[in-house]
């Protein structure tokens, strides 16, 4: 059993730390601010970890603290429940998190807003602690819905600015629409399983399943767990940005570069994989909703890998990439390799989160330029901001021995390993073709940026120099996360090796014998790690690489042919598969017209002026105009008349009767 | 159990009388307005503790009524002075009483002319409004109904915008005419059980089908217009928006909330057939509350107006969970009612401490409005999220009671179609909700400074402050710990579900009435 003070500390400081910076952040210096956010942050760190390694040795924690709601057979406790995933997603988070506190110590100094966003982003790592840390449906929607919060409020950081207003509520939006889902799903479970606790729903899985309850949908039967698992991911959807609730996330970049690392990378939306995980108990009953998932998964990782081709935002290549990677992460949990999502989703923590970070440092040195068409050989100037955002370009490109590659590549085993039908074979192509254009999209970018030719303005070049330490610092902490997270996960700590049946997650996750790659893979025997020579996935990954190396340091002129010569697909990439014109076509225009027209036809014309000023009121009406216009005191008339009446109506009543 | 003698005096008689007594000293021995605005304030003070005790020496473990108390009236006609609260309406008098404190806080500076009048009027509403919550009697309940129009009509009429007279009238007919259907409803009744206007009487008559079903159309009007109900619901946005700031506050904090408890008191438990009966066209009523409503509100451009078919789109759920007949949905109901008394509240002070500002509500006008308010920026959006009903706020709580008690009703009865599908489709409000709040917000205030004017506005000052402070800490409180309320009504609403549920009808007539809810339904 593990310490009930030492767990709740964990949430609690980063939440104290943000209430008190917040409120008192007017009066606070900047030095003030950042230690006691940063401060907490990192002892909540600190006591992750050691909750992790007390995880490791067998220990886990199951409570609750107190209740939220009650009503009847409505019950809703606050309470925790700490396991090998909870344990895993929290040193995840932690450390990220407190990382991007000490870079934003750099990155934000002089801001005017510069406790607020202390207060932000502490605020949003007790958020995302919640999460995770819940022990039933409830307490995850509560950090559900206050991290999305917190990232509506980062994406409108720079609130002066229109199009980072717009992006926040366009990601608020669209995440409710997933949430809308989310909601509708745990109703169900409520409905179905009458208690929003996690041990007890996934207890009464398999008596749900044998009674055989299934749901009517426009014509389309299923069981309750399909609609619960169903609606459940419509909710991941939309934190996780997967087609078609994928918009908003690109969008996001409008916020400060820390926050993208943090929130729009490494932890919030993961959660969506996270909680797909944390029901593996429901999904694997449901081949629907596993396949639904592995279905949006590969859309999602195919479409954003051919976006993040041709774009010249150094940050929207990145969190184009993010959402292919997500979708692998829900391929992965998918196929019910639930264990390597996860995994993806930790290694992809550290080396995105650097990426971003690193990208934070170049824009940095650039005063705020993000067009990578006007940066190139920057290497010369910033050489640990260079070799940290190579380094975590491999690391997402999947060559060994990074991160990336240990996690990305048993995805694309359990893909192959598992029998899906047609949905299995186009999630193949997805993520095998998806490693290509991951390796070029993240070359392309690198090069440019790093190499090619010299295209910075002469105005800036003055000012390129590397980052201070404050901001070094975090990018080498990550840098060895995204080096050797990877194989410290398969060799470490065996999570997600075939070769165990058991495997690091325990009891935590829960996967059908049946449907297990994993067992598939290490009953039909595959190849170790080290035989990556071997392997597809490696030299399309080194492909991507050298193409982008010929096209961006060699050939430089290859480019622009290629553009040319397929222009019709150039442009449809790079306008993003016209996603946003399609929603502003179809849903915004459709819903403002729809609204005008309630509003004026169906509340101004119909009723107000058809039965109001038309009908018998419509004379009243008129009469009370002329009261109104003697001026005599009408609400004294009109009580009189009506006591007069009330006695009237009784009195001849009473005589009648 | 009598808690008279407990406490030794008539706790209701003072908390209902004592602002008009008030109101009648402060009449004939204040002049200064100075000393009129802290008069009224010690009175509403003072009538807020005065109502505490209701609260605090409640017994929860009872769906009796407490704190009763009985004199005869008019006995001619079997009219008695009759009070007493239960589960269901206390809760409303203690946002009344405090609601009153907020409201002549926010008009000290605001309001100029006629103090004096405008004091009286609030403090004589309420009066009034306190006097619905705890009237046990027909007539009693009536009186106080009718005559919360009177200042109302004032307080719109004379401190009003400038549309003011036809936003009255409109207010006026609407009422009014409502209100004749429901007083021939209860002589109706009055006749049948044999003249009585006891109201616990009342619930306990069995009325046949054919009375319950006229009865209940009667307070159906009325009610529906007062919640308000699409399509009845167009004089409250013309009402919110030429209402005083403080006006927009009692408006939406209690008195739509008058409409919600008629249901509960009268509708549920003296016409429970009928209620039943009626529950299809409810639940579409609802629905359409919640979607027509929320997608009007979207397009308005004035902020009053905006918050105003806001309120009527939270109403919706509140009459959705009100016909659920489940615990959850109508403890939800009872509990969102509470807490949009204090959002919407909230939201319409916030557009007062604009109005006071520029004297004008139109979004258009404001832009970056947080470059200059920084703090009054954070308060407005703590009100938008908790009006978007995000967790930690209380109107989450109540919006997913409602869902959660919609989603189950169905294990309760049969409806035309599963109540499930309508819980989904009430639940497009999570989106509906924060396309409108936020785009307003958005729009008011974040965006670059550049209007001259809203460069000019300065930050809130301590008043205006002061009166957001009790409305965030209640909103939040409420929002992670609603017990406290949620504990007062339970006993009470079980006993209203067991009413509201167990038919009036002798076995015959019921086999009769499933029939014709079995015809409705086939069609």
């Amino acid at each position: 059993m593990l310490n009930t003070t030492e767990l709740l500390a964990i949430p609690a400081l980063p939440l104290i730390a943000s209430l008190i910076v917040g409120l008192f952040g007017w009066a606070l210096k900047e030095k003030l601010s950042h230690s006691i956010t940063t401060g907490s942050v990192m002892v909540s760190a600190a006591l992750s970890v050691h909750v992790f390694t007390q995880v490791l040795g067998g220990a886990s924690f199951y409570g609750n603290f107190w209740t939220w709601m009650l009503s009847d057979t409505f019950v809703v406790p606050v309470g925790m429940m700490i396991d090998q995933l909870t344990a895993v997603m929290m040193i995840t988070v932690t450390i990220v998190s407190a990382c991007v506190h000490i870079y934003t110590i750099g990155y934000m100094h002089g801001d005017p807003g510069y406790s607020r966003f202390f207060s932000y982003i502490s605020g949003f790592t007790f958020s995302m602690l919640v999460l995770v840390m819940g022990n039933n449906f409830f307490t995850l929607f509560f950090g559900w819905e206050a991290v999305g919060l917190v990232s509506y409020l980062l994406i409108g950081f720079w609130f002066r600015r229109e199009s980072a207003n717009f992006a926040a509520l366009k990601a608020f939006i669209v995440n409710r629409v997933g949430d809308f889902g989310f909601l509708v799903g745990v109703l169900a479970i409520w409905y179905y399983f009458g208690t929003f606790d996690y041990r007890e729903v996934f207890a009464h899985v398999p008596a749900l399943m044998a009674q055989g309850h299934t749901l009517h949908f426009f014509g389309w039967e299923m069981t309750a767990i399909t609609f619960i698992c169903l609606a459940l991911f419509v909710g991941a959807m939309g934190k996780s940005g997967q087609v078609p609730l994928h918009v908003w996330l690109p969008d996001s970049m409008e916020g400060p570069t820390p926050i993208s690392a943090l929130i729009h990378a490494a932890t919030m939306v993961t959660a969506g994989v996270f909680m797909v995980a944390r029901c593996s108990p429901m999904f694997e009953y449901s081949e629907t909703a596993l396949a639904a998932v592995v279905l949006v998964g590969a859309i999602t990782a195919w479409m954003c890998a051919t976006i993040g081709l041709v774009q010249n935002d150094i940050k929207r290549v990145i969190a184009y990439s993010t959402c292919s990677q997500l979708g692998y992460m829900f391929v992965a949990c998918g196929v019910s390799a639930y264990s390597v999502g996860i995994f993806h989703l930790m290694t992809h923590a550290y080396f995105k989160a650097l990426l971003f970070l690193a990208a934070g440092s170049v824009i940095h040195a650039v005063l705020g330029e993000q067009d990578i068409r006007k940066m190139g050989q920057l290497r010369k100037y910033m050489p640990i901001t260079y070799i940290t955002m190579l380094i975590a370009g491999l690391a997402l490109a999947g060559i060994p021995p990074f991160a990336g590659f240990w996690s990305k590549d048993l995805i694309i085993e359990s893909v192959a390993a598992r029998e899906m039908g047609w949905i299995g074979q186009f999630a193949y192509f997805a993520v095998l073709s998806g490693v290509f254009m991951t390796a070029f999209y993240t070359f392309r970018m690198f090069f440019l940026t790093f190499h090619n030719s010299d295209r910075v303005p002469a105005k800036t070049k003055s000012h390129l120099h590397e980052s201070p330490k404050v901001i070094t610092v975090p990018l080498i902490l990550l840098a060895i996360g995204a080096l050797g997270a990877g194989a410290w996960g398969v060799l470490g700590l065996d999570i997600a090796n075939p070769e165990i049946a058991e495997g690091f997650f325990g009891n935590s996750l829960f996967v059908m014998d049946q449907h297990n790659p994993l067992l598939i893979l290490a009953e039909e025997g595959h190849h170790g790690w080290y035989q990556f020579l071997g392997s597809a996935p490696f030299w399309l990954a080194v492909g991507g690489i050298g193409l982008a190396f010929a096209m961006y340091c060699k050939e430089t002129d290859m480019p622009g042919k290629f553009a040319n010569a397929a222009k019709p697909v150039h442009t449809f990439l790079l306008n993003k598969w016209y996603w946003d014109e399609l929603y502003e076509r179809t849903l915004m225009r459709p819903a403002q017209c729809l609204g005008n027209m309630l509003w004026q036809k169906g509340d101004l014309a119909m009723i107000d002026k058809g039965f109001i000023h038309g009908g018998i009121v419509g004379s009243v009406l008129a009469g009370m105009e002329r009261v109104r216009s003697s001026q005599t005191g009408f609400v004294y008339h009109y009580a009189f008349a009506m006591v007069i009446g009330v006695f009237g109506a009784l009195t001849y009543l009473v005589l009648k009767g | 159990m009598d808690l008279n003698n407990v406490l030794g005096f008539p706790i209701l008689t003072w908390s209902i009388f004592l602002p008009t007594l008030g109101a009648i000293l402060i009449w004939l021995f204040l002049k200064n307005d100075t000393a009129v605005r802290w008069a009224s304030l010690a009175v509403s003070v003072a009538t807020f503790f005065l109502t505490l005790p209701l609260w605090l020496s409640f017994d929860n473990s009872t769906a009796h009524m407490q704190f009763e108390e009985f004199h005869p009236w008019i006995e001619a006609f079997h009219v008695n002075y009759r009070l007493g609260v239960d589960g269901i309406s206390m809760p409303f008098i203690l946002l009344t009483s405090m609601l009153t404190i907020i409201c002549i806080v926010s008009a000290w500076d605001c309001i100029k002319t006629r103090v004096k009048e405008y004091m009286l009027a609030f403090l004589i509403l309420e009066t009034t409004l306190i006097g619905v919550f705890a009237s046990l009697d027909a007539i009693l309940f009536y009186f106080f109904w009718e005559a919360m129009l009177i200042p109302m009509y004032l307080i719109i009429g004379i401190w009003g915008g400038k549309d003011r007279v036809y936003a009255t009238i409109k207010f006026f007919l609407y009422t009014l005419g409502g209100s004749v259907l429901m007083l021939v409803a209860l002589l109706a009744m009055y006749f049948k059980a044999g003249q009585t206007f006891d109201i616990q009487a009342l619930m306990a008559y069995p009325f046949d089908f054919d009375w319950q079903f006229w009865v209940w159309i009667g307070f159906f009007v009325a009610f529906a217009v007062k919640v308000p109900m699409w399509p009845v619901h167009t004089w409250l946005p013309d009402a919110h928006t030429e209402a005083p700031t403080a006006g927009s506050v009692i408006l939406a904090g209690i008195l739509l909330k008058m409409g919600a408890y008629g249901f509960l008191r009268f509708s549920l438990p003296i016409c429970p057939d009928a209620s039943q009966y009626f529950v299809p066209f409810i639940v579409v009523l609802s629905l359409i509350a919640v979607v027509y409503i929320s997608l009007v509100a979207m397009m308005q451009t004035d902020m009053k107006r905006l918050i105003a078919y806001s309120s009527i789109a939270h109403m919706g759920f509140v009459t959705l969970g009100t016909f659920m007949f489940t615990q959850q949905a109508l403890e939800g109901a009872i509990f969102g009612m509470i807490s949009h008394g204090f959002v919407a509240a909230a939201l319409f002070l916030c557009v007062g401490v604009l109005y006071d500002r520029m004297h004008t509500r139109e979004i258009g006008a404001y832009g970056g409005v947080v470059g200059v308010m920084p703090v009054f920026a954070a308060v407005m959006m703590l009100f938008c999220m908790a009006n978007v009903a995000l967790p930690g706020a209380s109107a989450f709580v109540s919006e997913v009671m409602v869902l959660a008690g919609t989603f189950s009703a169905d294990q309760l009865y049969e409806m035309v179609i599963s109540s499930k599908w309508v819980a989904v489709a009430a639940a497009i409000s999570v989106v509906l909700s924060a396309c409108y709040t936020l785009w307003m917000y958005k729009r008011v205030i974040f965006g670059d400074l550049v209007k001259a004017e809203v460069k000019a506005m300065p930050d809130m000052n301590m008043r205006e402050f002061a009166f957001f402070v009790p409305l965030i800490v209640l909103v939040i409180w409420l929002g992670i710990y609603p017990l406290p309320v949620l504990d007062v009504m339970h006993a009470s609403v079980a006993n209203l579900i067991e009413q509201a549920t167990s038919s009036k009808l002798p076995a015959a007539n019921a086999l009769a009435a499933a029939e014709m809810l079995q015809h409705a339904v086939a069609h």
